[in-house]
């Protein structure tokens, strides 16, 4: 069958998983430069399941999208690591301020820029956890949608079979070309980097990358063209402004409040036998159990 | 019209626990707005679910039925409850935060260029005063929820768009029937002339849904444990106490992952969310995404070898100690003191 072009929407994000004290101001807010950013978990699963297809079917191409900072460029190094062939890095101050509204026209725009068969995201980013970026973006792009998805079992010229993980079974469905899928984090894990593509992506860069860069690698880049992070701001894409950042945010944040432990009287029982009988006693005489 | 529609998902021939939930939600907000509720429901053969609805507050039932939708699919249930939201304009449209829910509501919002917020644990009514503009929005829906991992609660409005749009966490909200019942009306929509043909494009080919075989959010009486408990032999302890209790076993997400016990008796975050009137913990150190899961619970008792534990500063009783120990002593002198 014709080769596919495969693109995979990653956020780089904080590493919500390890809030540890030292992440913790002394007034009890998260200190979001303390944490480490990482690929979103569940991206690399998305990855994974595109490379797979690409393994399926020879000559297809994964290629990375993204939109964040400048830094952000660092996932589209870290899936050309693993077996995607080049990236995308959406940048621009006019993006920042987005909801999952502004950020799903911002990606569907970039895409519809982009030829592809298979839009494939991870279900959800864990600094937000809202899983709707993907079918928003499908709905954007006027394709359908495949969510929740922890396996594409089969490729071919009329679509995907794909294996939906839901809460407490499993859907199989089979979904024509083009279509965005979202891959739960019970699909496989994304393979490792692979050492020979370290090698040839470590000195890929984004043309802002190059610009910052101390040595001048703008030769090397002009020599191996593959080592060229593709970056687009708004105007790249063609945009409407005012449907980006806040003003094309429906949604506003009222207040935020840090979660922080409200220290409660709990009454201390001593473990030994006459405590933990009249404690026992007292929850059957008020109904508590029994 | 401007009313608050719930979408409300159905299991075979019953109504989602979760959507039931949210009317029993919507109807204490359409109080303070001064407006009704309504649900929407769309399946194969309906027959019958309205009193369901009714019961927990709906006043009017938007009913679509279609042989092709059996089972739940994206696109058509996108352009239907799209078509009723356009044409009733309600102000507030509640989803549950369910795989159904997660996928339908953000395909909605796109389409209707409306705000969306995920995975609420609390909704209320208030004003919001906008600085920049000078002007107070009067009677807009809060939408409350856990951010940035647990870490932070954050309320969402959405000031500018209608309807404002949200998904809730399921067993976070409280079901209650209403009483007396009041009969609404349903209101009947033709699915063929709404959903295109371009809708179908997605066939489902098999579906294994397993009953939940437990059901520890319905439990009165939880028992969890955590790492602490420390192996699988282990949880047996605490299978005998929820045994002469009355109550389900649950787990933190580091015991589940240790394979101490089942992934569907994980309780937090990604795990359910439970109010028992009752709940021990026995070694649990208490992680912002368990509590998450668990301190709506009336009562805490935590067993903890650490008498710092997190826990500790939500529960109501502490015992300090190992629980190896003190679960059999309270497993004997229940036994003892009961009946
Ligand atoms: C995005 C995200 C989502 C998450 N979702 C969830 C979720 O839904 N649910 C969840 O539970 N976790 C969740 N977690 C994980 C959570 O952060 C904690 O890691 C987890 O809850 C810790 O479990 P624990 O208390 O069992 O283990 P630990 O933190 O290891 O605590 C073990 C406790 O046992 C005590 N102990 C040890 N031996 C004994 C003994 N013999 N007798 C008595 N006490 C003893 C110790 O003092 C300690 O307090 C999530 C994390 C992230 C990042």
């Amino acid at each position: 069958m014709k080769a596919l072009k495969i693109i995979v929407l990653a956020k780089q994000v904080p590493d919500t998983r390890n809030v540890g004290k030292d992440a913790m101001k002394a007034d009890g807010t998260v200190n979001r430069a303390a944490l480490e950013a990482i690929f979103n978990p569940e991206d690399l699963n998305a990855l994974e399941q595109a490379l797979r297809i690409k393994d399926m079917v020879p000559g297809s191409t994964v290629t990375l999208l993204t939109m964040g900072p400048g830094r952000a460029a660092e996932v589209i190094r870290e899936g050309m690591y693993r077996g995607a062939d080049n990236g995308y890095l959406l940048t621009d101050r006019k993006f920042a301020g987005s909801d999952t509204l502004a950020t799903s026209y911002a990606i569907a725009t970039a895409v519809s820029k982009m030829e592809y068969d298979i839009v494939v995201a991870g279900r959800q980013a864990i600094d937000g956890d809202t899983a709707q970026v993907g079918p928003q973006a499908a709905e954007k792009l006027g394709i359908p949608q495949v969510t929740y998805v922890e396996e594409v079992e089969k490729v071919d010229a009329k679509g995907l079979v794909i294996k939906r993980r839901l809460d407490n079974g499993m859907e199989r469905v089979k979904a024509p070309l083009p279509v965005l899928i979202t891959v739960h984090s019970s699909a496989p894990d994304c393979r490792p980097r692979i050492a020979k593509n370290v090698m040839k992506f470590k000195h890929a860069r984004t043309l802002t990358e190059l610009q910052d860069a101390t040595e001048d690698y703008s030769q090397m880049i002009n020599n191996r063209p593959y080592l060229k992070i593709n970056e687009w701001s708004v105007a790249d894409i063609g945009a409407d402004e005012e449907a980006l950042g806040l003003s094309g945010s429906p949604t506003k944040v009222k207040k935020i409040e840090n979660v922080v432990f409200k220290a409660n009287e709990a009454m201390v029982i001593q473990a030994n036998d006459k405590e933990i009988e009249s404690l026992i006693v007292e929850l059957i005489e008020n109904h508590t159990i029994g | 019209m401007n009313n608050i529609i719930v979408y409300c998902e159905t299991n075979g021939n019953s109504v989602a626990e979760v959507s039931l939930e949210l009317l029993t939600k919507a109807r204490s907000l359409s109080g303070q707005l001064k407006v009704q509720v309504e649900a929407v429901i769309i399946g194969n053969d309906l027959k019958g679910l309205e009193d369901q609805l009714y019961a927990h507050g709906a006043s009017i039932v938007h009913k679509a039925e279609d042989s092709r939708l059996e089972f739940y699919q994206t696109l058509p249930h996108t352009s239907i409850v799209v078509e009723i939201f356009r044409k009733e304009e309600p102000q507030i449209c509640l989803f549950g935060a369910t795989p159904v829910g997660r996928d339908l509501a953000p395909r909605i919002a796109s389409s209707l260029k409306c705000g969306l917020t995920a995975d609420c644990t609390s909704l209320e009514i208030g004003d919001h005063y906008e600085k920049k503009t000078d002007t107070t929005f009067k009677d807009l829906l809060y939408q409350i929820r856990p951010a940035f991992g647990g870490n932070i609660v954050a309320t969402i409005i959405n000031p500018g768009t209608r309807p404002q749009l949200a998904t809730v966490r399921e067993g976070v909200m409280k079901r209650e029937e209403t009483n007396p019942v009041v009969k609404g009306k349903i209101k009947n929509w033709n699915v063929s002339e709404i959903a295109k043909k371009d809708d179908f494009v997605i066939e489902i080919i098999e579906r294994q849904i397993e009953e939940k075989r437990v059901n520890i959010k319905g439990s009165q009486i939880i028992v969890a444990g955590g790492y602490g408990v420390g192996s699988k032999e282990n949880f047996n302890l605490l299978f005998q106490l929820a045994d002469v209790l009355g109550a389900e076993v649950g787990g933190t997400r580091a015991a589940v992952d240790a394979g101490y016990i089942d992934h569907d008796r994980q309780i937090g975050q990604t795990g359910v969310t439970v109010r028992p009137k009752l709940y021990i913990a026995c070694g649990i150190s208490g992680q912002i995404q368990h509590r998450a899961g668990m301190m709506e619970s009336s009562m805490i008792i935590s067993i903890n070898t650490d008498a710092s534990a997190p826990i500790n500063s939500i529960a109501d009783y502490v015992i300090v100690g190992n629980f190896s120990e003190i679960v059999p002593k309270m497993i004997k002198y229940y036994k003892k003191n009961s009946k």
